[in-house]
């Protein structure tokens, strides 16, 4: 039942042997379910010296259906490579420990090969080797989606069972080559290592990843640098485990970039150190954002909205997320809150939440407290309501205590606006 | 949760646009709470796919490998690879309302949408109440535009915009019967005319059916507009022709839809009502007053040749006082093809 030597298709003949990573000429044909020779894979090589071309094509026969399955032609590596760059090595190792393979090889010639004609697909198989074809459909060489690969890359797996959100990552078509590439036991485990020493929790991992997964082509030793740098501008242990859990692309940035963009926030909010510290701690993303929407929003307050320098500083440290907040939002707020409601500027310092909060809201409860004759704002007067109150409580308690009033009046109210 | 939330989203609902927001937004905002509600619901139980390896099989002597099929943990379907369940709704809207209007917008969702069809074929009315505020003129009718004029306005008083207001009344009810193809001479369609059943059923330009002064404390007034086949801006350079015609200026500061066809403010839904739960109630709500009122409007089948009786009230409360006439019935029908069939028996 052994294939003749004629039947062995003429396509071995590219198949290089010493190196699995390429064999660029299985590409041009369709991986056709091949056979596998399962006495051989028990590995005693009792073959005669007349079989061992047979062998080894059975070999190839084997290992090629194996590949079948993992994949197939990548002629292309278009949109996503194809997945042997993860296989291979797990493939190798399987191969390898199971037979001696390197026996065959040194001892066969490509050209030999040259002279056999292919085997017909017509040609009448038994029934036992009918059984052990292997017939998996074949994995795309090029696809847009993840999931094609994942049951076939354990680097994936892993990735999904510790929470990483692959159809985030496939969107980026970068990304999920890369990921692709890589290999878990190699560099995957080090750096997810590393993040857990950092004081990542398990459960954290899998969001940190969906965001930065760049940060598996980051040198360890670079990332360990920057936590360096970090810890030597007195950020304890704890804070920079929190910082880098809400700015996730903080470990990507080079140490000098860090460091201009701590020496940036220090001179232009003219904060002390300990106070910068503390800002760059409640909102990371400071450092990792562009900074041209920080300086504009720095003139808007400036020159635009008319607060003084200290003011400013005393609003920032209270509610960080001033900085980057949009412009135009923060001008019609302004305008609502300082011409409307009529609310002096040392008011509005004293409760900079009110920048934080949806205009709609400022503006519905306004009218709902004018409407009732409860707007009072001045805290001279009688019955002062703080603009905190205002904006930060929900809407029952609002309704309640505030207003003094119930929910559905305040719906019955909103529905005549 | 997820499929099963999906398939009781479809019908029709109303929600209440807030002033400010484009209608586009409003519609967007839906969709995106609605996807959330869907897509919240517990994880998938993990699947299995079934593959064919290698395994030993018979005794040990033989070493033979075949292939066995063996079911395997497959993660191709888990919504960490694949994403969420349901990345879009298809939510359609009903008569539109410009960026500073208010008041009831219909949505439909999934198969709603051809009821929404249905809903404009019926030319059902609407009301509105409009806030005018005397004495001034700007270019866009609105009082956020460019000034154009400003003017006094002592000499007004209650009883002229009363008069103005049944003038225009008038004229419109002439424009009426005139866009309704009726023929007045025969008996059916003089009834129908005295009860004010007459409506056109295809395009007209806005016709108001009805029209009245609630409030008037100058320089503002309120007054209340039912019409049909209107814009929001129509309903503004209303207002300012009112103030032309009472020799000042006046122009709009608020325009608010209080009902459309069948849906009033007690159906419109809240913004922190805009979730999946609350819409599916509100749709549930409305699906049989919708069914209802769509067949009397137009007939059991779409196109059917019907004359319904004059018998069925069709909104017969008028313009009340109060604000939101939300106690009304059966609104917005009539005999639908009253003016074809009309047609069709007198050509």
């Amino acid at each position: 039942m052994a294939l003749s030597a004629q039947q062995i298709p003429r396509w071995f003949n590219s198949v290089k042997l010493s190196s699995f990573i390429t064999a660029t000429q299985l590409r041009k044909h369709f991986p056709r379910p091949g056979k596998t020779l399962l006495h051989g894979f028990s590995a005693q090589p009792q073959m005669s010296s007349g079989n061992y071309f047979l062998q080894w094509g059975f070999k190839t026969y084997r290992t090629s259906s194996l590949w079948n399955s993992s994949q197939s032609t990548n002629s292309s590596r278009q949109e996503i490579g194809s997945a042997q760059g993860t296989l291979l090595p797990s493939m190798n190792e399987q191969i390898q420990k199971t037979e001696n393979i390197p026996s065959f090889d040194s001892e066969l010639s490509l050209e030999a090969l040259d002279d056999l004609p292919p085997v017909s697909p017509l040609q009448p198989v038994s029934e036992e080797e009918a059984v052990q074809i292997i017939a998996d459909p074949a994995l795309p060489p090029d696809t847009y989606t993840l999931r094609d690969y994942v049951d076939h890359s354990e680097t994936l797996q892993k990735l999904v069972l510790l929470g990483v959100d692959l159809s985030k990552i496939e969107k980026h078509p970068d990304a999920a080559n890369l990921l692709l590439r890589l290999d878990f036991e190699k560099d995957i485990k080090q750096i997810l290592m590393f993040l857990k020493d950092l004081g990542i929790e398990d459960n954290q991992l899998g969001t940190y990843l969906t965001k930065n997964y760049a940060i598996f082509s980051e040198d360890l030793e670079n990332l360990k640098t920057r936590v360096a740098y970090l810890q030597s501008k007195n950020f304890s242990k704890a804070h920079i485990a929190q910082m880098v859990r809400n700015a996730p692309f903080l470990l990507s940035f080079s140490v000098e970039r860090l460091d201009n963009r701590l020496g940036f926030f220090q001179k232009e909010l003219e904060l002390s150190v300990k106070k910068t510290r503390d800002l760059v701690i409640r909102l990371p993303r400071l450092l990792t954002g562009s900074l041209e929407p920080v300086k504009e929003n720095m003139k808007v307050y400036r020159l635009e909205l008319g607060f003084k320098r200290n003011e400013i500083q005393h609003m920032i440290t209270k509610v960080p997320k001033m900085l980057t907040a949009n412009k135009r939002k923060l001008t019609e707020t302004f305008d609502y809150v300082h011409n409307v409601m009529s609310i002096p500027h040392h008011l509005i310092v004293r409760f900079p939440q009110v920048f934080n909060t949806r205009l709609f809201k400022v503006k519905e409860r306004h009218l709902f407290l004018t409407y009732l004759g409860r707007a009072q704002y001045d805290p001279v007067k009688p019955n002062y309501i703080s603009l905190d109150k205002l904006v930060s409580v929900p809407d029952e308690i609002f309704c309640e205590e505030i207003a003094k009033a119930s929910v559905q009046d305040f719906e019955k109210f909103l529905k005549t606006l | 949760m997820g499929s099963r939330g999906l398939a009781r989203l479809h019908g029709l609902f109303a929600v209440y646009k807030p002033p400010g927001l484009k209608w586009k937004h409003v519609r967007d905002t839906v969709e995106l709470q609605l996807l959330k509600g869907v897509n919240a619901g517990k994880a998938p139980a993990p699947e299995q796919r079934v593959r064919f390896l290698l395994g030993p099989v018979g005794d040990g002597e033989e070493k033979a490998l075949t292939l066995t099929a063996t079911s395997v943990p497959t993660l191709t379907n888990h919504p960490l690879v694949c994403g969420p369940a349901c990345t879009s709704l298809k939510i359609g809207v009903g008569h539109r309302l410009d960026a500073q209007a208010s008041g009831v917008l219909v949505l439909g969702v999934g198969h709603g949408r051809r009821l929404l069809t249905s809903m404009y074929n019926a030319h059902l009315t609407k009301d509105y109440t409009v806030r005018g505020l005397l004495g001034k003129a700007t270019d866009d009718f609105c009082d956020e535009g460019r000034l154009v004029e400003k003017s006094t306005y002592d000499h007004v008083t209650r009883e002229k915009l009363d008069r103005i207001l049944a003038l225009i009344q008038g004229s419109h009810q002439k424009a009426l019967v005139m866009y309704s193809n009726l023929d007045l001479q025969t008996q059916e369609a003089y009834d129908m005319a005295v009860r004010g059943l007459i409506r056109p059923m295809n395009k007209s330009p806005m016709l108001v059916t009805a029209i009245q002064c609630i409030h008037f404390a100058p320089p503002e007034f309120l007054i209340q507009v039912q019409c049909m086949h209107e814009t929001q801006k129509q309903l503004r350079r209303l207002v300012h022709e009112i103030g032309l015609e009472l020799k000042t200026t006046a122009v709009c500061s608020q325009v608010r839809r209080t009902r459309d066809g069948f849906f009033t403010l007690d159906d419109a839904l809240l913004r922190t009502h805009w979730d999946l739960q609350s819409i599916e109630d509100a749709i549930q709500a409305a699906a049989p007053r919708v069914a209802a009122e769509l067949e009397r409007s137009l007939g059991p089948g779409l196109g059917t040749q019907q004359l319904q009786g004059p018998g069925r009230p069709w909104d017969s409360r008028g313009p009340s006082s109060a604000l939101g006439l939300e106690s009304c019935a059966g609104h917005g029908q009539t005999p639908r093809l009253a003016g074809q069939w009309m047609d069709k028996n007198c050509s």
